[in-house]
């Protein structure tokens, strides 16, 4: 499933970023800011309009990303133990 | 340069202090503030070490990558890698690390380190990781890395004496230069997760203060209300805390005029102090207070954190008229002074977002424009209570703020209705933790903006002063003549020509006159008005200038005026700063022409229909 489709307050693992055309930089931005296989992301906050944008938590870092921009991070919830 | 001149390179991700500590080193006085891309620029200083050594400190704009993405993370990659224009790469680079987010800051320590050259990491915020019990292995760090590190507390002038120490010391080994490529890059977080896993441990992954207030201040309905109410308060504080001191600054100028009316001969002398200094300057001076009111708002705003949250919670908003949730922090600063706000758009990056944020950013109400709504205000709005709470005179005040931004809004969204270029722009904006305002940066902060204010006073608008002074002095009355001798001056000819034009909104010859001054420097049209005033015989302090001004127009004519300063094509220094970070005569022109037409237009209105009702 996509970053983007997570409820408020979910965790999941990220799978990985896929490219929404050749050579997206905003796909190469969000690898280097760590959104790479295995790492865990929560769902912090979402805006006030259409729940966009999103207040992701990954590591101990806060990212607001737009819907737009989690689309493009796919994610697999695990079963928390 | 000297063969001992050592060159050091502060780097390291956005907001992880990198300017505190180069104030810290160099004794410098660089603006710090609680969110990514405060500095934009490349800034040097120097300090001379225990040894005698002269240290060459360049801080340089945060970067995660060196995937560069925007201008100001540019210029980092380029004088690392020695490609500045006029630089060679620095000697020695320090790589600053957040100590409470290493997850994220060590990839760009390993990121620099392929560059090969000597580098230190340099530990940052240590106390705020002691304060949430993360431990740090420093050695193992150091030896995994290969490099020295060393533990910072910025904010402390203790916390950098480790560091001081070890810049002087021995020049560390360089690791051996790497290609920088995407398969290599991708590599980076897996080392990134075993170093962590090595030599820190962290109870928690984010401070839980920060997770308790966010739920307050991102919540949808509570974020909001708290964001308005910030805003509102602000603005009403102006008013209500900066008012009485701005009156008792004018009845001290008054009184320095009247005592100097008093002890000076009569003559063109006595005029220029009476009428020109006192009466012009002193009006201008008085503002004083309010704009520092207003810079101690916005300071601790910035110091605290908070300005990315509203960034989060308006970046729908700013989407959908055409900008970014980035904007909201070059916008507020735009309420001190369009200039650093301009230039504080280098950190948005994309070219389109940013020109947007450029062009409409002058139309934030700029501290310039404060001396002129409050001396309007003070003369033609009663101070009477709204029910009960709201005073009248901070309600108008804070309608001409609103109507700088819904203005900036609509010229937003219509060039988002111009443009062609439909494709996606990014947000990805980082949330920083909250911080309490240190009081010695809010003052430092206070005093250079109150020194920038005192130097514009005793520079550009003194020199202005008194060239409207004698624009208003001569030439003298032709014998015989009837009417008031200002009538017969320089000043009288310009403003009756200017009024031409001006009259459908209202404004009379001395309005047109004190239009001129103000496009190099907003505050002057108070100067300029009270010289004229005094000159022709009409108060000269602040309190003054006001009955003078309640006497000789109509509040349809004043109202239109402040809604001419709300929109007007803002100072020269602005313009100029424009095309320095557009490099485009094209935008200038935009920039002026839309404004001029757009103030005209809205006080026209403003003046004919307040003409109608009153």
């Amino acid at each position: 499933m996509r970053l983007s489709d997570l409820p408020k307050g979910a965790t999941a693992v990220v799978d990985r970023v896929d490219d929404a055309h050749a050579s997206d930089p905003i796909a190469q931005r969000l690898r280097d800011l760590g959104f790479v296989a295995g790492e865990p992301v929560r769902v912090a906050a979402m805006g006030p309009m259409g729940a966009d944008p999103l207040l992701i938590q990954i590591g101990s870092t806060r990212f607001a990303l737009r819907r737009k921009e989690a689309d493009r991070v796919l994610v697999r919830v695990e079963a928390v133990a | 340069m000297t063969a001992s001149t050592l060159r050091i390179a502060l780097v390291g991700n956005p907001n992880c202090g990198k300017t505190a500590l180069f104030n810290q080193l160099t004794g410098g006085r660089q603006k710090v503030a609680n969110y990514a891309g405060v500095t934009v620029e490349r800034k040097e200083g120097r300090f001379t070490a225990p040894s005698g050594r002269v240290l060459q400190v360049l801080d340089l704009p945060g970067t995660y990558s060196f995937d560069v993405t925007s201008p100001d993370e540019q210029i980092t990659r380029d004088v690392l890698e020695g490609n500045y224009p006029g630089e060679s790469a620095p000697d020695l680079i320090v790589c600053v690390a957040d100590a409470t987010n290493l997850r994220l800051h060590l990839r760009f320590v390993l990121e620099v380190k392929r560059l090969g050259r000597p580098m230190v990491l340099a530990l940052n915020m240590m106390d705020a990781a002691a304060r949430r019990g993360i431990r740090i292995d420093v050695p193992e760090l150091s030896r995994r890395l290969g490099m020295p590190v060393v533990e910072t507390v910025a904010v402390k002038r203790e916390g950098v004496k480790a560091l001081m120490a070890r810049v002087d010391g021995e020049m560390p080994e360089a690791a051996q230069a790497q290609a920088d490529d995407a398969a290599s890059r991708s590599g980076l977080h897996a080392q990134v997760r075993e170093l962590m896993a090595a030599t820190v441990t962290m109870p928690r992954a984010t401070a839980e203060l920060d997770d308790a207030l966010d739920r307050w201040a991102l919540h949808p309905v509570f974020g909001l209300a708290i964001l308005s109410l910030v805003m509102f308060l602000v603005f009403q504080a102006v008013y209500a805390a900066g008012k009485p001191m701005t009156d008792l600054i004018g009845d001290g100028f008054g009184w320095l005029g009247d005592h100097a009316t008093a002890w000076m001969p009569a003559g063109p002398l006595q005029s220029l102090i009476v009428d020109g200094l006192f009466g012009g300057l002193g009006t201008v001076i008085g503002f004083l207070p309010e704009i520092l009111v207003l810079f101690f708002f916005i300071l601790v705003l910035e110091e605290s954190g908070y300005l990315p949250r509203a960034a989060f919670l308006l970046d729908r908003w700013m989407v959908s008229v055409g900008l970014t949730g980035r904007s909201f922090i070059p916008l507020l600063s735009s309420f001190a002074c369009a200039i650093p706000g301009i230039m504080g758009t280098r950190s948005i990056t994309d070219p389109r977002d940013r020109l947007a944020t450029i062009l409409v950013a002058p139309l934030m109400t700029c501290s310039a424009r404060l001396p002129v709504y409050a001396l309007l205000i003070g003369a033609f709005i009663p101070t009477r209570r709204v029910w009960g709470v709201f005073n009248m005179q901070g309600l108008v005040l804070f309608a001409l703020y609103a109507a700088g931004v819904i203005g900036a809004m609509a010229v937003a969204w219509v060039m988002k209705k111009m443009r062609r270029d439909r494709s996606e722009h990014a947000l990805l904006m980082e949330l920083p933790s909250y911080r309490l305002p240190k009081l010695r940066d809010v003052a430092i902060g206070l005093y250079e903006r109150g020194m920038i204010f005192l130097k514009r006073l005793t520079g550009i608008i003194l020199g202005l002063t008194i060239l409207m002074w004698f624009l208003s002095s001569f030439p003298a009355p032709p014998a015989g003549a009837t009417g008031p001798a200002i009538d017969y001056s320089a000043a009288g000819y310009i403003g009756r020509g200017l009024q031409v034009i001006f009259a459908p909104l209202g404004f009379n010859w001395q309005i047109c006159v004190s239009l001129i001054p103000a496009f190099a420097a907003r505050e002057t049209a108070v100067a300029a008005l009270a010289t004229v005033y005094a000159v022709g015989g009409e108060g000269a302090d602040g309190a003054g200038l006001a009955q003078a001004l309640a006497a000789n127009f109509s509040l349809a004519s004043a109202l239109s005026l402040m809604v001419w300063f709300a929109f007007a094509p803002q100072c020269m220094s602005t313009l100029a700063v424009i095309r320095r970070e557009t490099d485009s005569w094209r935008n200038v022109g935009i920039s002026f022409g839309y404004m001029f037409a757009v103030a005209y237009v809205a006080s026209f209105v403003t003046y004919q229909i307040t003409s109608l009702l009153t």
